[in-house]
């Protein structure tokens, strides 16, 4: 068997909407991947510290609140800063097209929005992951 | 800094990056185990098994939060079934455990079985030599919610923690061989609900019924409200002593290196045989033949095995 993926599926900040990120992380799983799920109400510094002890190779973030302006770019600064740079960062969620390049600019690598495909994340996890 | 070096440092990022590696069966990691092995057996290696639904992450959740109170550092591996159809999985155990994510003591890793039956994953040992080696004081092995045979977990812990909770059966499933027969604490979680008090009785009755000269202690407990916590705390530290004073910790671990021993013969026995006989796709086709009912499966293993002699 080939070694599979591994991501992080999170919830950041303090909205209590997960059912995204359940049917995401449900995708996942029969695209092959383990998903470590941690759930709702996820400070960056949760995630970044979960995500090295589970060595993803993956973090994707779902943001319903309208804080992912500071809250994803946050995570990507915290993994900087402990001198991670082989995880992929992704965000999903209702995201106003205008963040989305500011984001980008950030550090998350790529936006999905409401109505994207489960099967264009998997693609692009499959095609991103950098190790 | 080499890995085995960073690991002994005390740096997380190489014990996720070695657990990784034992995972996926790396030689560089298993070179690693070997240099280090006579570090290990320094951890209280603490087995948490129950049915799915229990509350074992929530208890485990719990025991951790009162032992970094004393000042005990901590290591948890927390498995969840692999999927039998795509290899993927939901590893979700960190949910109960998040606020332990930043607690620079704790050191948590969520693993899938992949494909291991026993309530454990392949790599269980692997990750519980290496957090050893990182030097944390206890060792918790969260299994996948089981349901009456797997026993595994107690070939890997010192003392394990059987977690039940009211309202699953009657008095026959805890007289029935198997699970029940490897708890050396038991824990009844949800103790609020109905039914606490008789599903008590009925460990306690089974429990009758045992010749060994150590009697399990059984723990009602409520998770949730962090009620019966410390109280299991001093059952697990009292079995430990248990163990150590009576000579057993010896003679368990002894038992356990020789089944431990065995089951690697049996991973490189089953990777030569089937490297050798798949080049040859041999056990495929003796497979249609078999699907087929043109042989028996016995005889197809016979000629597998004959083809390696």
């Amino acid at each position: 068997m080939d070694r599979p993926i591994r991501v992080l599926v999170a919830k950041p900040g303090l909205d209590g909407h997960d059912r995204g990120a359940k049917v995401i992380a449900r995708a996942l799983r029969d695209a092959g991947m383990e998903v470590i799920y941690t759930g709702l109400r996820q400070t960056p510094e949760q995630i970044v510290s979960a995500a090295i002890q589970e060595d993803v190779e993956c973090i994707a973030m779902s943001i319903l609140s309208g804080a992912h302006n500071t809250l994803l770019p946050k995570v990507v600064e915290i993994l900087q800063k402990e001198g991670v740079d082989d995880i992929l960062v992704l965000g999903g969620g209702v995201i106003p097209d205008e963040d989305i390049p500011f984001l980008k600019e950030k550090g998350i690598k790529e936006i999905f929005t409401p109505g994207t495909p489960t099967s264009k994340t998997i693609e692009f996890i499959r095609n991103n992951i950098k190790r | 800094m080499d890995l085995g070096a960073r690991l002994l440092n005390g740096e997380k990022r190489a014990v996720a990056r070695l657990i990784t590696m034992i995972e996926n069966n790396e030689k560089e990691a298993v070179n690693i185990l070997k240099k280090y092995y006579n570090k290990t057996g320094k951890a209280h290696v603490i087995g948490i098994t129950g049915p799915p639904g229990a509350g074992k992450s929530t208890l485990t959740d719990k025991l951790i939060k009162q032992l970094r109170k004393e000042g005990k550092t901590i290591g948890v591996i927390a498995i969840d079934p692999t999927s039998p159809f795509t290899g993927g999985s939901i590893l979700g155990d960190r949910v109960r455990m998040n606020e332990l994510s930043t607690d620079p003591g704790v050191f948590i890793r969520s693993m899938g079985t992949r494909g291991q039956l026993g309530g454990l994953s392949k790599a269980t040992q692997g990750a519980v030599k290496i957090l050893d080696i990182y030097g944390v004081d206890y060792i918790f092995i969260e299994t996948v919610g089981v349901g009456q045979s797997e026993v595994d977990i107690a070939k890997n812990a010192d003392t394990t923690l059987m977690v039940m909770v009211p309202g699953l059966g009657d008095d026959i499933q805890a007289i029935k061989a198997g699970i029940m027969e490897i708890g050396d604490v038991f824990a009844i979680n949800k103790a609020d609900r109905d039914g606490a008090k008789r599903t008590a009785t009925e460990i306690e009755i089974m429990l009758d019924f045992n010749k060994t000269d150590r009697r399990p202690p059984v723990q009602k407990v409520i998770a949730i409200e962090n009620k019966g916590i410390d109280e299991l705390i001093v059952h697990i530290k009292e079995h430990m002593n248990y163990l150590k004073e009576t000579g057993q910790l010896h003679k368990k671990r002894i038992k356990n290196s020789k089944l431990e021993i065995v089951d690697l013969i049996q991973q490189k026995m089953m990777n030569m045989i089937l490297d050798r006989s798949s080049k040859e796709e041999i056990v495929d086709k003796l497979a249609k033949d078999v699907a087929l009912r043109k042989l028996d499966p016995y005889s197809a293993g016979e000629k597998i095995l004959e083809e390696i002699k």
